[in-house]
């Protein structure tokens, strides 16, 4: 089963810059949610809180990476941040949806939008 | 049994790449059986959470300790039993992820999963001493009697 894959990219915006994930493959136990943790943790600890996930190729997530994903937005709130999700694939939104988190994320279908929307 | 049913029975070690092992096996009977893509989804998932708590909460992730998968076809149903060799739990202890309280929780989400996922669900104490998660996914008429694949003729005890 494929893995997870991850690359950072920072873009300007009005208020400061933007770290974005491009995340592709598989977030699940094992790999997938320790490489997410991994990523999100890297950018905290390089000052940077103002964080986009591009889920755009992420195909699978199972409780675990749902709990990742809840994990990095908790880390990142605890330090006055902003973590949120963009381009959701229907799996990972039907999931969102299921367990009440769309509640909790902000989610975008457009970047630039989403780069817009960080305070 | 009936003629008809089979049964595939394998013993896991606790171990990370078991959880995707089982969900591969898992898979591969309901394609075979002849469930759509999305249910293949549902069924692989739901196995999946089934063997995540079977290593972390039952097993607590001791090697020593084994987890036991098996699935039951019939003309009817495809019924998985996912054991672990923990102490047990019963479902009414577990916390509603969906409560307010709980929404930010990072884990707790595989029961309700599961129980979203397939069309029956329950959890009783199992005979290898730890929890028994008994999870069934009716197939489709169309898709009756189509159970004659290597994978799901498959029936010796197997270690992963």
């Amino acid at each position: 089963m494929a893995s997870l894959f991850a690359t950072c990219r920072e873009v300007g915006s009005d208020n400061g810059s933007v770290a974005i994930v491009d995340l592709s493959g598989r977030i699940s136990l094992g790999e997938g949610s320790a490489l997410l943790r991994k990523t999100v943790r890297d950018l905290l600890d390089a000052g940077q809180t103002r964080i986009l996930l591009n889920l755009g190729d992420v195909n699978y997530i199972d409780s675990s990476g749902i709990g990742e994903l809840v994990s990095g937005f908790t880390a990142v709130r605890n330090r006055s941040g902003e973590l949120k999700l963009l381009n959701l694939t229907k799996k990972v939104n039907d999931l969102l949806q299921l367990t009440k988190l769309f509640t909790v994320f902000d989610v975008y279908s457009d970047e630039g939008t989403a780069i817009r929307s960080f305070r | 049994m009936t003629p008809q049913a089979k049964h595939l029975e394998v013993i896991l070690d606790t171990h990370v790449e078991s959880v995707n092992l089982a969900e591969e096996m898992c898979l591969r009977v309901a394609e075979a059986v002849g469930f759509s893509e999305d249910e293949c989804y549902r069924i692989g998932m739901s196995v999946r959470e089934g063997v995540i708590n079977a290593f972390h909460y039952g097993n607590q992730e001791k090697p020593d300790k084994k987890i036991h998968l098996a699935v039951d076809l019939t003309k009817e149903t495809m019924t998985i039993h996912v054991m672990d060799e923990g102490k047990g739990f019963r479902l009414e202890d577990v916390p509603d992820p969906l409560a307010e309280e709980n929404l930010l929780s990072t884990s707790g989400r595989g029961i309700f999963l599961m129980r979203t996922f397939m069309d029956q669900f329950n959890v009783v104490p199992g005979r290898t001493g730890g929890a028994e998660i008994i999870m069934v996914k009716k197939i489709p008429p169309s898709s009756n009697g189509n159970h004659g694949s290597p994978e799901s003729n498959a029936t010796p005890k197997q270690e992963a």
